[in-house]
């Protein structure tokens, strides 16, 4: 009896040591069959979770260029900007899309990205290329963040729909706003940054007690805000929602006509215009990518005419290449920021922290 | 609390204590001992590679001890401990290190008293439709949290159904979140605490009162001893899922309320500011441990054996007044707790014939490019990683447990804690920790397909131990005695004594960790690529966008979700393992 359980209590660890071992190799092989074709023929691209791009086009690059994409979702936009940073050297893949002008400082600073500049940058206006010296970064695409309206509730009271920033604030349109949270959301964010563009650094505190007082309400993600609370949108008819005002982005009224069936003829939300916040997204060859040339060739596909006329309706946000054209839809439907507030990178990351807490001390407590 | 011990309390369970030191014991304590370390040699190794050595990774760098992106902060470089009182010192982690811990506890006992009679009704009581609502009540656990916080709000939000019925909001307040942890927790008391019910001997109760015992008193002294254990387990993942709560709490509470777990995301992913992230990593650890000593305080004089029988024979129709209105109260509340769900059913529907949005999700080209496929392909790659993840969730949860159903030193017990820690670590810091720990070959899995059903895996284990444990240790000790003595291999005796009595705890655990990654949405976001994502992946992204037809599809998928997860565990429940009628 002793052998016997000798033997079953060596074959229970040989097992659990081969399984674990076995384990090891799946996984091994996996990854090291993907290393394998990466030399030749698989360029990844890592990016946040609202990625997109049509079959087709990223089949086109295949036949372009012979190298297949592989397509890594790391987070929402500041998760993966952060994941890019903490594997800087040992990326995850051979180049980053998503890093935006909110976060651009961080993952510069942090030497994330190699130089390279991309075939066809000539067609980029300059005031989105923000690393004109070292093309450390492409620009890819522009997205506004806006307050958009529900066009039939201010149809109804017959009164005009807010246009700017100053406006908001004003008794005519108490408790119609709900905002992000700009700790957590970046539309939340990048609204915050909009005032501080418009207001200066000494002045955009007074205006959030002013939108308080005017009854400005938080909610803690675009998902809440947009589907729970804004009555506008297709989401927040069913919730019952009763905000008519909500920060979100100028490109979503065409998305409200191109999601729905049927199709209406005019959006059922608009925007306004004078509270826009440019964001600019870039991508980027990440240091340390395993197949640089494949990188290489996908940042310049990027911007490439094909890829350009393919953002608006895969992302929602415009084309930077001046020779894309805007889809059908956006130009019926979309709508253009006057004049959108920016700003420098560089005093985004000296103070977004700093501005968050101010934010937050004054609105939330 | 201390509790008259009842009779078959007084069976010491521990052979060791007892047996004399003779030659043939001590080779025999040898053997065992072998035994064990063969038994947790798979779930060390896999909690060292996949849980301990990521955590232990970002937390170093955080802290300054090794170098690296992040390590320093805003400060200078090398270990500073005064970083430690200086973020504890802060007196908004403060508040929130006070909320997280009394909302967690709480919800614990809120979940506890709500559901400990829906245990026993659901165990013990047979009733037509008796196996659909032990498989429904399971549902929630699965659902993304978005979307579980948009039906609650509907339910008790503004205008919500409360709202238009009697004036009543909840939202922004903390009964919303306690309520929304019961719904999502009722599940795990049901479970795990029902699980042991439905096989202890009503018999011994009824001996009880034959001698004199109340109907109370024989509760008291008979069966409450034998449960304490698995109410114990029950509240300490209850207690530990509401300590790391993060989604619910954000959309019920509002931006006003903030756990330690979204702080620790906050500070890693938002900010990377991984000094203070390590910080509270720490905290987290000292609470988890000291809620796990707080548990094996608890249970390590009330484990005992105990006489299991068939489920099949415990289970018998209510009868007289307080048993129906028992049954009639259990009912009303189940139903309560599920009607957020009627409301996502509600909101699938939609087009002339309401099949609209059923329809879109065939269809890759009505997302418009969200998916590469139809997001109905969904169900199946959900399906395979669960399944994967049940597979590995059950076989190294059950060699875990069955290393430490016989009681030993502090070496086993602290293995056994490290088994739970996953549950009371942030999602974020394992994540994160993968990231930069399993980086380099042969570990190189951050693109691997297997990723995701090992990360799923790491919570379902847990859950496969504390439901598996308390009724290991359960069986009486004499029986693999006997066993030995009539010659039978530790292999035979555990197959002929321990599988018949635990395949039931068996089939529960494996439905929770099937439950756990089917819902599972940290990790399989962190990997889950365009063309293969899976049901909570697919609905996140779909509720992210505006737009009707998107909306509408998210809540359909959400549907979808919900039966395939309730199909699931019925079929696991018609799975019969258990031969314990044959003893």
């Amino acid at each position: 009896m002793s052998t016997t359980t000798t033997k079953v209590a060596a074959g229970v660890l040989a097992g659990a040591l081969g399984v674990t071992a076995l384990t090891a190799c799946g996984g091994d092989g996996g990854s090291g069959k993907d290393q394998g074709a990466t030399a030749s023929k698989t360029v990844t691209l890592v990016s946040h979770d609202s990625f997109n791009a049509s079959p087709e086009v990223l089949k086109e690059f295949t036949e372009r260029t012979g190298y297949t994409v592989k397509v890594l979702k790391s987070g929402d936009a500041g998760e993966a900007v952060n994941k890019a940073v903490l594997t800087k050297g040992a990326p995850q893949g051979d180049v980053f899309f998503g890093v935006d002008n909110t976060l651009l400082s961080r993952a510069l600073d942090n030497g994330v990205f190699q130089s390279y500049r991309a075939k066809g940058l000539d067609r980029v206006p300059e005031d989105v290329q923000l690393d004109k010296a070292e093309h450390r970064v492409t620009p890819v695409d522009t997205g506004d963040i806006c307050v958009n309206y529900d066009k039939k509730f201010f149809a109804d009271r017959k009164l005009a729909p807010p246009k700017n920033f100053d406006d908001l604030a004003k008794p005519a349109y108490k408790d119609m706003l709900v905002v992000e949270n700009p700790e957590r959301s970046s539309p939340g964010l990048g609204f915050l940054l909009g005032t501080a563009a418009e207001y200066g650094d000494g002045g955009w505190p007074g205006y959030w007690k002013k939108l308080k007082a005017n009854g400005v309400k938080v909610a803690d993600s675009w998902e809440i805000a947009y589907n729970q609370e804004f009555s506008g949108s297709a989401g927040g008819k069913k919730a019952k929602g009763d905000r008519p005002l909500v920060v979100s982005y100028a490109s979503s009224p065409p998305v409200e006509v191109l999601y729905a069936e049927p199709q209406p003829e005019e959006a059922p939300t608009g925007v306004s215009t004078g509270t826009c916040f440019r964001q600019t997204e870039f991508a980027g060859l990440l240091a340390g990518a395993k197949n640089p040339e494949g990188g290489k060739a996908l940042l310049d596909f990027l911007i490439s005419k094909d890829f350009q006329e393919d953002v608006p309706l895969q992302m929602f946000v415009n084309p930077v290449a001046k020779d894309a054209a805007l889809p059908a839809l956006f130009t019926e439907h979309g709508a253009t920021a006057d004049d959108p507030h920016a700003l420098d990178p560089k005093k985004i990351a000296d103070n977004r922290d700093q501005w968050i807490q101010t934010w937050s001390s004054l609105v939330l407590r | 609390m201390v509790l008259p011990r009842p009779e078959v309390a007084r069976r010491e369970a521990a052979p060791g204590k007892t047996a004399a030191p003779t030659p043939s014991a001590r080779r025999r304590a040898r053997r065992a001992g072998a035994l064990r370390a063969g038994l947790m040699a798979l779930p060390v190794v896999f909690f060292a590679v996949f849980f301990a050595y990521p955590v232990a990774a970002i937390t170093a760098r955080g802290l300054g001890l090794s170098d690296g992106p992040g390590a320093t902060g805003t400060g200078g470089g090398g270990f500073d401990p005064g970083r430690i009182a200086e973020v504890l010192g802060r007196p908004e982690i403060l508040d929130v290190l006070w909320f997280t811990t009394w909302q967690a506890l709480a919800s614990t006992a809120l979940t506890l008293l709500v559901a400990l009679p829906g245990a026993y009704v659901l165990a013990r009581f047979d009733f037509p439709g008796r196996k659909l609502l032990r498989a429904v009540v399971t549902v929630p656990f699965v659902l993304p949290t978005v979307v579980v916080g948009t039906a609650f709000l509907a339910v008790m939000g503004r205008r919500g159904l409360l709202d238009e019925l009697w004036g009543v909001r909840l939202d922004t307040t903390v009964w919303a979140i306690l309520l929304a942890h019961l719904f999502f927790n009722y599940a795990v008391v049901v479970r795990t605490v029902g699980g042991l019910w439905s096989q202890l001997d009503p018999r011994q109760e009824e001996a009880a009162r034959v001698l004199g015992a109340s109907r109370l008193g024989a509760f008291r002294r008979v069966t409450l001893p034998a449960l304490t254990p698995a109410v114990a387990a029950a509240a300490l993942m209850v207690f530990l899922f509401t300590y790391t709560s993060f989604g619910i709490v954000q959309i019920l509470g509002g931006p006003a309320y903030t756990t330690l777990e979204a702080e620790v995301y906050r500070q890693t992913a938002q900010l990377l500011d991984l000094p203070t992230a390590a910080v509270l990593t720490l905290v987290q650890f000292a609470a988890v441990g000291a809620v796990l000593a707080v548990h094996a305080r608890t249970v390590r004089r009330r484990e005992t054996a105990l006489k299991l029988v068939d489920p099949a024979t415990t289970a018998r129709r209510p009868r007289g007044a307080a048993q129906w209105t028992l049954l009639a109260a259990v009912l009303a509340s189940i139903t309560l707790l599920l009607l957020p769900l009627g409301v996502l059913v509600a909101r699938s529907f939609g087009g002339p014939d309401g099949l609209l949005y059923y329809r879109a999700l065939q269809d890759a080209d009505a997302s418009g490019g969200t998916f590469l496929v139809a997001p109905l392909t969904a169900v199946s790659t959900s399906l395979t990683y669960a399944l994967a993840a049940t597979a590995i969730a059950v076989l190294v949860g059950g060699l875990a447990a069955a290393a430490l159903t016989r009681r030993a030193g502090r070496l086993v017990r602290g293995f056994d804690a490290l088994l739970m820690l996953p549950l009371g670590v942030s999602a974020v810091t394992v994540g994160f920790g993968f990231l930069i720990a399993l980086d380099e070959p042969p570990l190189d899995l951050r693109s691997s397909w297997w990723l995701v059903p090992l990360a799923q895996a790491l919570v379902g284990v847990p859950f496969v131990v504390r439901t598996m444990l308390p009724v290991l240790r359960a069986v009486d000790v004499r029986l693999r005695e006997a066993a030995a003595v009539l010659g039978a291999s530790p292999w035979r005796a555990w197959r002929e004594v321990d599988l018949p009595l635990v395949g039931r705890a068996l089939l529960v655990a494996a439905g929770f960790a099937f439950a756990v990654s089917l819902g599972e949405f940290g990790a399989t976001v962190f990997i889950a690529r365009p063309d293969s994502p899976t049901l909570p992946v697919a609905v996140a992204r779909l509720i992210g966008r505006p737009g009707d037809l998107n909306y509408g599809q998210a809540m359909a998928l959400s549907t979808i979700l919900m039966v395939v997860c309730a199909v699931s565990l019925l079929l696991l429940e018609r799975v019969r393992v258990n031969r314990a009628g044959e003893l």
